[in-house]
């Protein structure tokens, strides 16, 4: 019996899928078999971030509406035998899916896959409730800004309120040279506002938007520290103790002149 | 310039300590699902009750939530000008 995890945020372009796709490439890479539920319908996205745009036939509507079977509307990762991708409808909304037809699915798909990640739509909708359904752990993910903590505060009590959440939280894209002059909230200003454990700290990388331009898992990335951070999060979902990675100050030039000469940072 | 001096001597107004506060600030208002009116209600409810025992300064009063790490207390500063005699 494998595990179902969401990825949730309240607010949206905090990064989920980013997150959602890179934690999954990286439980794959550890030989677990991976399935990913893209919750957004309406609005999928995590094909594109997966590269895996151009080989969808059946989506999650077609599977809970029994149109499709769910071996069929998979689709199988490029990189990895053991990935797979659910992806969201894209011409129809989130009212066509109940949150008891997603649990009945997410069970199902427990039974074959280590791991079933769901990635969230953006605000605390249908949408939402939707997605944390069949769950058995949430993560959340935030950036340092007041307008991402709060929202962040408002998904924790929801998922609270359900008791069998257990809400771990994921910084991202923290900037060390903001926070080094005090212009950005730092790791510990996260956690004492919103009070529940942390599984990783994610650092800015510009890595980020290559990689997903190109379709490609950043985890894979052995010269990226957004990627490092990834697989550091992936090593703790597993149950391994892994310390939290030092952030460095990007505009350093210790920094800059370790990049240039290709040197993992 | 001027960035240089505040970074060695350390800044008071460095933003991030604004964002807390503010975020402190208004993550007691939504957890405690009572809005900046809601607050307001309940402050002239309780001086319409208070004022039938004694004479408040409704000026001075005050009422806020405070949080000592994981509690949190509703706060009210009540100025008395005086005590009414009973007048049983």
């Amino acid at each position: 019996m494998g595990e179902a995890i969401v990825i949730t945020s309240g607010k949206g372009g905090v990064g989920k899928t980013t997150t959602t796709a890179n934690i999954g490439a990286g439980l794959a890479k550890l030989g677990k078999k991976v399935a990913l539920i893209d919750a957004d319908i309406g609005l999928r996205n995590l094909d594109v971030v997966m590269g895996l745009e151009n080989r969808i036939v059946y989506d999650l509507v077609d599977v809970i509406e029994g149109f499709a079977k769910l071996k069929h509307a998979l689709i199988k990762d490029k990189r990895f035998e053991n990935l797979y991708l659910l992806p969201a409808a894209q011409t129809r909304d989130k009212t066509a899916v109940s949150p008891e037809q997603m649990r009945e699915l997410v069970t199902q798909m427990k039974e074959e896959f280590d791991y079933v990640l769901i990635d969230s739509p953006a605000g605390i909708e249908q949408g939402f409730k939707n997605a944390v359904a069949g769950a058995d752990k949430a993560l959340v993910v935030a950036t340092p800004e007041v307008s991402s903590v709060r929202d962040a505060d408002r998904i924790i009590g929801l998922l609270e309120a359900q008791e069998k959440h257990h809400p771990f939280l994921i910084i991202n894209r923290i900037r060390a040279s903001m926070v080094k002059k005090g212009d950005m909230m730092d790791i510990d200003d996260m956690i004492e506002i919103l009070a529940i454990e942390l599984l990783g700290v994610v650092p800015e990388d510009e890595a980020i938007v290559v990689s997903t331009n190109r379709g490609e898992p950043l985890v894979l990335n052995l010269q990226s520290r957004a990627g490092e951070a990834y697989r550091n999060i992936v090593r703790r979902l597993e149950g391994e103790e892994v310390p939290m990675m030092k952030l460095e100050d990007e505009s350093g030039f210790l920094y800059r002149l370790r990049k240039i000469m290709g040197l993992k940072g | 310039m001027f960035d240089l001096f505040a970074k060695v001597f350390g800044r008071d107004d460095a933003s991030k300590e604004v964002a807390k506060e503010r975020l402190r600030l208004v993550l007691v208002h939504d957890r405690a699902s009572l809005s900046p009116q809601a607050l307001e209600n309940l402050k002239n409810d309780l001086l319409k009750v208070i004022s039938e025992y004694m004479d408040i300064d409704d000026q001075g009063f005050r009422v806020d939530f405070s949080r000592h790490d994981e509690s949190m207390a509703l706060v009210a500063n009540i100025p008395i000008r005086s005590v009414k005699r009973k007048s049983l």
